[in-house]
């Protein structure tokens, strides 16, 4: 993750100021929005192909969000073109601007903002050339879908105006945005670009990909991280049918077959005939093991002094919150395809960083970067860091193997939950302070958890699972945290909440027994979770409402304003007790805190099970692209909350994971989802900021909260499954 | 060894052998890589395909269970250039995300508007229960088997 997340807010901040203002802010150091100042050439984001095509060539990649309608709208919208005339190329080292990675809910603020940049100068250039051809003013122009038409009735085309040369050029600061009450195309829930070929079960995915000769390889693991390999004879599996390589690399250990059952039937030979010694114990998978290491320890917000204020009857409450280890559990497990030519690599991914990935390759490899042309393609939608770079390594170290061929490698159920990075546990302890009033004075918070950030591109390292398994095995880069504000295991600690004395600690444990990596919302999960759970905690013990209670300690505007949208959405009755069945809760939280506003009110109900009935979500944005969309990635970012908050926890047995299935690791399914309703508070002036991932923490919370409405007691470790909300009740 | 499969009305001869799931059959001989790999389990149900009208899941079915057996894949839901009234729903309700759960659902419900033309919304959830869906649009789903319910039923097509 770039370290320049907050630059990056704030040019947005000020590239979304109407056109009258930029002229005017003479700021010394201005940059370029979003990716393009680190990619300023205009041909390297948009160019013109004969018959009224536009083409664009984002580095952001889909992933199940939508993201590529939503660029097509920004650029028909600041072009003039219908969004019918963009074609997009999938992104690739070998034509895209380098946009590092593809998370953090930052595609539209990063590409969005710089192809508005892009498409808008474009423009431009068109009118300035038309004018000279028409012999007329720019003023005297207007374009309807690319044709532009003066007021002396002549006309001419972008296509007509265009060559290559024209977009040889940098980026310039002076453009000019048209003004958000001129959008037709922005803001509109145009259909998604890529929905009618999933339908109708078209190749979609990289899962799909046939080249001509194209053969299936497998990955035969260790039985756990620290496994090391004794001892194996592989002639009898390179006698097998349709075997055509056999690769062993230190204890890496793989096999190529003509066709994939074939190769999947071969693994399963090689799995049986290795010898493995078992590798350091594991410890539990219990979150609390994070309190045993040692950490790095640092004060990330300090404000007042805590305990300064002396009070009568007050009160001191204190809580612990966990939650586990979490799996990406992607629907399809992770694939790459790889082919050498001679010198030259190819690897199709669904990677969501494909520079960052051709470069822990070219590492790993002993290649330059420059002989690798990593493209992506789509697979199942990810949530975060997960198989995806390690699977081209293992296509590329068995294309290695058979040079000339493609090698298709998709990892197996048990490979994607065995071997994928995971979300960190995490344990949050508070101490809070109130006057007698119920206001919180004194808010002391710390948290423990590993790094939720080791990607591909990493410093010190590679970070692809295979390089760790080859002979001498590459280090591991360090792992780390997206810094502040945006933030990694720490995002979002630092409550939104304006409380007189605080103080938030973080605890970074950054040696972790399993690896550990982003998942949607990285800490902002827990650490919402468990601001939000005490703040409830603390309204009773006030005797306050909680929705009053919150908006009691919030200046905020817009964050009031998504409490206040959702409270009345649910029809929200302060001081109404349960009938010890069915209960609701609230969360909020502003993702990152500087990106979505988002407050959550769950409904839920006790009975055999414990259900989640109904989910409201009051959502601010600022400018919508694509309110359906948006909509969509809210609704899914629930419904997925709520069966991390009732179901999900990743357990070990002694060598490695252990839930290596979907018996095992249950998600939620049709017969569990709550109803959801979602609405948008529209900001068409306030710059665009992603959503994607601001509903986890405000959903567990508000689930949290709403179980201890209904049954009066307070659970606190993650998940709710039945078996501990039986437990909490009989204690 | 070779074998016969009748997929999507058409005899199909393949060399492979008789244990071999007809996943990787669909996917990998015929070209047909609308029906996913998940899980290999039988527990996602993003691989299922109807067999002679019954939704099965063929990432551990074996070829020799299949032949001479009607199996229909999502690529025969509707004519070619045309959308089965449950696709075009999952169009305009943007039933998806990511998509890779699509194709079995796709299969699966149409199977239950089948037999059930005016499903409640039980029903659904009950016929597509097996399926797994990680970007969490259930209830976009829901809607959408709703909406081709109403228009196989000759209702008016509308949100």
């Amino acid at each position: 993750m770039p370290p320049n997340s907050l630059a990056n807010q704030l040019i947005s901040l000020t590239q979304s100021t109407p056109a009258t203002s930029t002229h005017q802010s003479a700021l010394p150091a201005r940059k370029l929005p979003g990716s393009l100042e680190a990619n300023p050439r205009l041909g390297h984001w948009l160019r013109l192909e004969p018959n009224g095509v536009v083409v664009i060539t984002p580095g952001k990649v889909e992933i199940g969000q939508g993201i590529l309608t939503a660029l097509v709208q920004i650029v028909a919208e600041a072009l003039d073109v219908s969004p019918a005339r963009i074609r997009l190329l999938p992104a690739s080292t070998g034509h895209s601007p380098d946009e590092g990675v593809t998370s953090g809910s930052r595609s539209i603020q990063e590409s969005g903002l710089a192809l508005r940049h892009v498409a808008t100068e474009v423009r431009d250039l068109f009118l300035d050339l038309a004018a000279a051809r028409l012999d007329v003013s720019i003023e005297q122009l207007i374009v309807d879908d690319g044709l532009i038409r003066a007021s002396n009735g002549t006309e001419v085309s972008y296509w007509d105006l265009y060559s290559p040369e024209l977009f040889a050029r940098e980026a310039s600061l002076e453009v000019v945005s048209k003004r958000p009450a001129d959008f037709t195309v922005v803001g509109t829930s145009l259909a998604r670009i890529d929905l009618q070929a999933k339908v109708t079960g078209q190749a979609a995915y990289v899962q799909d990909l046939q080249l001509p000769d194209m053969v299936h390889g497998r990955i035969s693991r260790p039985p756990g991280p620290g496994a090391c390999l004794i001892a194996i004879d592989v002639s009898s599996v390179e006698r097998m049918p349709g075997v055509l390589a056999v690769v062993r690399l230190g204890r890496f250990l793989g096999v190529v077959a003509a066709r994939e059952e074939q190769a999947i039937r071969a693994e399963r030979r090689l799995a049986g005939l290795a010898q493995w010694a078992a590798g350091p114990e594991l410890p539990s998978s219990d979150p609390r093991e994070l309190l045993q290491w040692p950490a790095e320890t640092e004060v990330i917000s300090e404000r007042g002094t805590l305990g300064a204020v002396e009070m009568s009857g007050a009160q001191q409450l204190r809580a612990e919150y966990t939650k586990p280890y979490l799996a990406h559990a992607a629907l399809a497990p992770s694939c790459a395809v790889a082919k050498f030519s001679g010198e030259q690599l190819q690897v199709w991914t669904h990677s969501q960083g494909i520079y960052p990935l051709r470069g822990d390759l070219a590492a790993t490899l002993g290649m330059a970067p420059s002989d690798i042309v990593v493209t992506h393609m789509e697979a199942a939608g990810c949530y975060g860091h997960n198989g995806a770079d390690d699977v081209a390594l293992d296509a590329a170290l068995l294309a290695r193997a058979v040079p000339g061929r493609a090698v298709r490698v998709q990892w197996m159920r048990e490979d994607e939950f065995g071997w994928e990075p995971l979300s960190s546990p995490m344990v949050v302890q508070l101490a809070a302070r109130i006057d007698e009033a119920g206001t919180i004075v004194d808010w002391d918070y710390a948290l423990w958890s590993h790094a939720h950030s080791t990607r591909p591109g990493g410093r010190g390292g590679v970070n692809l699972l295979a390089a760790w398994h080859l002979e001498p095995p590459l280090p591991a880069a360090i792992p780390g945290n997206p810094p502040l504000p945006a933030g990694g295991s720490h995002r979002n600690a630092i409550p939104l909440y304006d409380f007189p004395n605080q103080r938030i600690t973080n605890h970074l444990i950054r040696r972790s027994p399993v690896r550990t990596s982003s998942l949607r919302a990285l800490g902002g999960h827990a650490n919402v979770f468990a601001i939000e759970c005490f703040m409830d905690e603390l309204a009773h013990a006030s005797g306050a409402d909680p929705v009053a209670y919150r908006l009691r300690h919030l200046k905020d505007m817009r964050a009031r304003a998504v409490i206040e949208r959702v409270a009345a959405m649910a029809n929200w009755q302060p001081h109404v007790g349960s009938d010890g069945e069915c209960g609701r809760g609230i969360g909020f939280a502003r993702y990152k805190n500087l990106a979505a506003y988002m407050a959550v009110v769950a409904a839920v109900r006790v009975a055999e099970t414990v259900q989640v009935t109904h989910v409201w979500a009051a959502v601010d944005v600022g400018q919508v692209i694509n309110p359906d969309g948006l909509k969509n990635q809210i609704e899914g970012g629930i419904v997925q909350t709520v069966s991390w908050t009732l179901k999900e926890c990743v357990q070990f047995d002694r060598q490695g994971v252990s839930t290596r299935n979907w018996e095992t690791y249950p998600i939620l399914q049709f017969g569990e989802v709550p109803a959801v309703t979602v609405e948008l508070i529209s900001r068409p002036d306030m710059p665009p900021v992603g959503a994607g991932e601001g509903t986890q923490g405000p959903v567990s919370a508000a689930i949290g909260n709403a179980l201890y409405h209904a049954l009066g007691v307070r659970l606190r470790d993650l998940p709710f499954t039945r078996e501990r909300v039986i437990a909490a009740m009989s204690s | 060894m070779a074998l016969e499969l009748m997929v999507n009305g058409k005899l199909h001869a393949v060399s492979a052998e008789p244990e071999t799931p007809l996943l990787y059959v669909l996917r990998n001989d015929l070209g047909l890589v609308g029906t996913r790999f998940g899980c290999g389990l039988g527990q996602c149900g993003a691989c299922t395909v109807l067999l002679d009208g019954v939704p099965v899941q063929s990432c551990n079915l074996p070829l020799d269970a299949v032949a001479g057996r009607a199996i229909t894949t999502v690529e025969a839901l509707a004519p070619a250039q045309a959308l089965h009234p449950l696709q075009a729903a999952f169009v305009a309700e943007q039933a998806a995300q990511c998509g890779y759960c699509t194709s079995g659902i796709l299969v699966a419900a149409s199977a239950l508007l089948a037999r059930t033309p005016e499903p409640t919304d039980l029903q659904i959830r009950q016929a597509l229960d097996a399926h797994l869906c990680r970007c969490g649009t259930h209830v976009r789903i829901l809607r959408a088997v709703h909406r081709a319910a109403r228009v196989l039923r000759g209702e008016q097509d509308a949100a």
